[in-house]
């Protein structure tokens, strides 16, 4: 009985599928989600999703831009990109005083910089395909990285790693595969467009998983 | 009003062995680790928790910054194999896992953020970086 419900189930579902894949942005601060987001959304709508900085936390609540339509080989797709700010497991508003900035300041950063990760968490749920975005210049062993892609596997949810920021020298993409050997990762840059068409071509072979 | 967290006059390492907390829920786990956490102890963890128990203790954490004073968020690392066992190296290890739960061949190191400046992992090694 299950089994025939199951099946009715993936039927109708697919059938019944009107809402736009939910395409989120995970990972850790400064790592390049809003740039990668920007460029997608630039690229096929003309606007960009939110600011960008070298100030960590710059993305502070999950912003979103509803129907995108992404096409790739003559392939279409509609996505509601949802943008997320960077998990932390610390934040201290001394670490922003170094940009310069006045301590109130700073000090409200950090404040709306915690919730963002709250939010950021509370969104996980809701997402249909993950890019896990990781600046491929640091350390990908950071627990950070772990403790997401471990949540999504949990879900279910299917992922992909951008590993970000090629662009500079110091990238190690072979060090961000061997971190995550289970995942299929596409070194890109967001800054300057680069390899997005194998990013593309990832994402659309994931939507087909949902 | 804020809390205020005691002030350091030094740190303590505490070890857990998973025993202590593998008969709790999810709730009582982070509670327990906050605790240990917040008294200003280094702790090490026999095992490790579910990934959405990392997120919640670092939702939890989160939501303690700003409230308590001194209260910065916490470091966490978890080492354990490296996921590149052959075969009968990932079998013995699903098989431990399953009879342990989460208490099996890894340890996991959770410390305030206030003594705790940077936890540096790779495969092979973790450093553990005090503040000054």
């Amino acid at each position: 009985m299950s089994k025939i419900k199951s099946f009715f189930g993936k039927i109708f579902g697919f059938l019944g599928r009107k809402k736009d894949i939910k395409l989120g942005f995970y990972g850790p601060p400064n790592a390049g989600k809003t740039s990668l987001a920007n460029r997608i959304c630039k690229d096929f709508t003309g606007e960009e999703m939110g600011s960008v900085s070298k100030i960590p936390h710059e993305t502070r609540s999950v912003q979103f831009k509803e129907k995108v339509e992404i096409s790739y080989k003559n392939k279409k797709m509609i996505f509601k990109m949802v943008d997320t700010p960077g998990i932390a497991t610390r934040i201290d508003y001394e670490d922003f005083l170094k940009y310069k900035m006045k301590k109130k300041d700073a000090k409200k950063r950090a404040k709306e910089a915690t919730q963002g990760v709250i939010e950021s968490i509370k969104w996980l749920d809701d997402m249909d395909i993950v890019i896990v975005v990781l600046d491929a210049t640091q350390n990908p062993y950071d627990q950070v990285n772990i403790t997401i892609i471990g949540n999504l596997a949990a879900r279910k949810i299917p992922v992909m790693i951008a590993a970000n920021k090629i662009d500079i020298k110091k990238a190690d993409i072979k060090k961000v595969e061997s971190a995550f050997p289970e995942y299929k990762v596409v070194g890109i840059s967001a800054k300057y467009g680069k390899n997005l068409d194998m990013f593309y071509e990832e994402v659309f072979r994931l939507a087909k998983k949902i | 009003m804020k809390k205020r967290m005691k002030k350091i006059k030094g740190f303590s390492i505490q070890f857990m062995p998973y025993s202590e907390i593998k008969n709790l829920d999810s709730n009582e786990r982070v509670k327990k680790i906050l605790k240990v956490v917040l008294g200003n102890s280094i702790l090490i963890l026999q095992g490790r928790l579910k990934s959405e128990e990392e997120t919640r203790l670092i939702g939890d954490t989160m939501a303690l910054v700003g409230h308590l004073k001194n209260f910065r968020g916490i470091e966490l690392a978890v080492v354990s194999g490296n996921g590149k066992e052959g075969l009968l190296g990932r079998m013995r290890k699903n098989l431990a896992d399953a009879i342990f739960q989460g208490g099996s061949d890894s340890i996991t190191i959770i410390g305030p953020a206030t003594i705790v400046k940077e936890i540096k992992r790779n495969p092979k090694k973790i450093e553990l970086l005090l503040n000054k």
